[in-house]
């Protein structure tokens, strides 16, 4: 392999690198690319064959969708494989509005979903349809009884993710699920966060579609699910062939099926655990960071939140060059910053929950994996305060706070909230 | 997305930051809802400019424009230093990602706001020279835009 495809898993000075962002993406998991390159060479026939190699391909891919099947507790004929979270969540939106148009042209989102989920809405609204966004609270939840005044007899789906992404909010899906029932809307949530990583059961959560990705839970890239509810009635997406029971036409990604299979079994085998040791380690971050740092604000709510997501701003610097310093010293994590977006707007959840554009731009997130330990943690909390007081001794924001000339908006002693909402007004 | 080599140098080793107690002259541009401030102090003597220190809030590059803004302008007469482009600027560091371009224009506004304030106070404004601040008017556009939109498109 060329020097430079190689990951470095150390720094120039000796210290390993610590990966801190598995909400982007995980590293394959060994024993899923033991499958997955075994399933590479050994199941590449076509499982629409009429010959061996086709029926080699074809079981193993079969006991992929039953095995997934089962741990989510639903039936093999409702799990469809696709491409990945995005694909599944442009299938679910816009195949519910093309399906159910007859019946109206009214969907209901909220303003933190994915990307996948709001330039979809974006997209059918530009067709014709009128989309209701939800706003959440400064801790990133919708409120059910939002959902429920927003309904309307021409409403035909709703899409609610599971757990944010950036903040790690979990929503009240169930209830929002009941809600969606008692109105019969179809609910869509994009779960893509949540699978493997918190215990989740379509059926019980009342939701008709979800949409889960591979790659966030140690397994392969380009392969994720859409669960479609028999009986949920959604137009088909991508034309082709008869594959997918007719709904989702192209041959089918047997290798990484089978190879999603097996991260989802993993991390089913250690669920429980393995989130409450995420937890343990997350809490120790949001409880620990505000001592070791002065005016940090935590974002996204204090417990219902994702077991390995921390997110924080840090007032009078921006998150690119928190990223690039704590990069430096052999982190890899993740900012809200417009400058590590092609829009130059800071993120979208960040203002929605609240955060005026100034605290917005100075966000770290923090997402834990398996490989993370309490040594990692020890050692971010050391370099963490040196890599925010370089910046801070940088920025004439912060000169400003100290010459009292203008006001944090940050608590020195940091928490969940702001201490006023506007901006600087500078 | 990576930066240059020599991005990536004056971000982790930035040239002249800090502030210059008795500056001649200090320039503050950009907008903390934009994500970017950039502010220069220079020491002007005998029309020179003998010293120049930064402070910015802002990414990467930001940081690296105002360090090689300060490099470059140390040395040079008040008149030379208006010469400074921000193209200059993006060479000097190698070039810049193009949706970091508009540090880059940063870095020249706060030296011409400084300046300005220098060629004002010493009467020397003319109707001519003034043609040569008119990257600061830009600034003024961008900061209504940041009021509509929320946010700053500098391009």
């Amino acid at each position: 392999m060329k020097e430079e495809q190689k990951v470095v898993t150390r720094q120039a000075d000796g210290n390993k690198r610590i990966y801190f962002d598995h909400a982007a993406t995980t590293a394959i998991h060994p024993e899923v690319m033991a499958v997955l390159t075994d399933a590479l060479e050994n199941n590449y026939g076509n499982p629409s064959s009429f010959y061996k190699e086709g029926n080699v391909a074809a079981r193993a891919m079969n006991k992929a969708r039953e095995k997934i099947a089962e741990l989510l507790d639903v039936k093999a004929e409702e799990i469809f494989f696709t491409s990945g979270g995005t694909e599944s969540d442009n299938w679910a939106i816009k195949g519910a509005a093309q399906a159910q148009k007859k019946k109206g042209k009214h969907l209901i989102t909220s303003t933190i979903e994915h990307h996948a989920v709001l330039h979809s809405m974006e997209a059918l609204e530009k067709d014709g349809y009128e989309i209701t966004y939800l706003e959440v609270d400064s801790d990133g939840l919708v409120r059910p009884d939002d959902l429920r005044k927003a309904i309307r007899p021409d409403t035909i789906l709703v899409s609610i993710m599971y757990a944010n992404n950036e903040i790690g909010t979990i929503q009240p899906i169930k209830e929002l699920g009941e809600i969606c029932q008692e109105h019969k809307v179809l609910f869509h949530s994009d779960a893509v966060q949540a699978l493997g990583a918190v215990p989740l059961r379509p059926k019980d959560l009342g939701v008709d579609l979800m949409s889960f990705s591979g790659h966030k839970l140690y397994g392969p890239k380009g392969i994720g699910i859409l669960y479609k509810r028999k009986g949920a009635r959604i137009a088909q997406f991508i034309d082709g062939g008869a594959q997918e029971r007719k709904q989702r036409g192209g041959t089918e990604n047997v290798p990484s099926m089978i190879a999603l299979a097996k991260a989802v079994e993993i991390a089913y085998s250690d669920m429980e655990g393995e989130a409450q040791r995420q937890i343990r380690l997350r809490d120790r971050l949001i409880n620990e960071i505000p001592k070791v740092v002065s005016h940090a604000k935590l974002n996204g709510h204090p417990s219902t939140r994702l077991p390995n997501n921390v997110n924080f701003s840090f007032e009078f610097i921006e998150g690119e060059s928190i990223l690039l310093l704590l990069d430096a010293y052999g982190y890899a994590c993740s900012s809200g910053s417009a400058c590590t977006s092609a829009s130059l707007d800071p993120s979208h959840v960040l203002l929605a929950i609240g955060l005026p554009h100034e605290v917005a731009h100075g966000s770290l997130r923090i997402s834990l994996g398996r490989e993370n330990t309490d040594a990692d943690v020890d050692r971010f909390l050391k370099d963490l305060p040196k890599v925010i007081q370089r910046l801070r001794d940088m920025s004439p924001l912060y000169e400003d706070y100290k010459n009292n000339k203008i006001e944090a908006l940050i608590p020195h002693e940091g928490g969940n909230s702001l201490v006023r909402k506007g901006g600087y007004g500078i | 997305m990576e930066y240059s080599e020599k991005v990536m140098d004056h971000f982790m080793n930035p040239r002249n930051m800090g502030e210059i107690p008795d500056a001649t002259v200090s320039g503050t541009v950009g907008n903390p809802v934009c994500g970017d401030i950039m502010k220069i102090d220079l020491k002007i003597e005998n029309d020179i400019i003998t010293d120049a220190k930064f402070k910015t809030f802002g990414c990467g590059s930001a940081i690296a424009t105002s360090s090689m803004a300060t490099e470059l302008v140390i040395g040079k007469n008040t008149l030379d230093a208006l010469d400074i482009s921000n193209k200059a600027v993006a060479e000097a560091l190698d070039g810049l990602p193009a949706v970091k371009l508009h540090c880059s224009v940063l870095a020249e506004q706060a030296i011409k706001k400084a300046l300005k304030g220098y060629f004002e106070a010493e009467g020397r404004m003319t109707p001519e020279l003034a043609e040569k601040f008119k990257i600061l008017n830009e600034d003024e556009d961008e900061e209504d835009s940041a009021d509509e939109h929320g946010c700053c498109l500098h391009e």
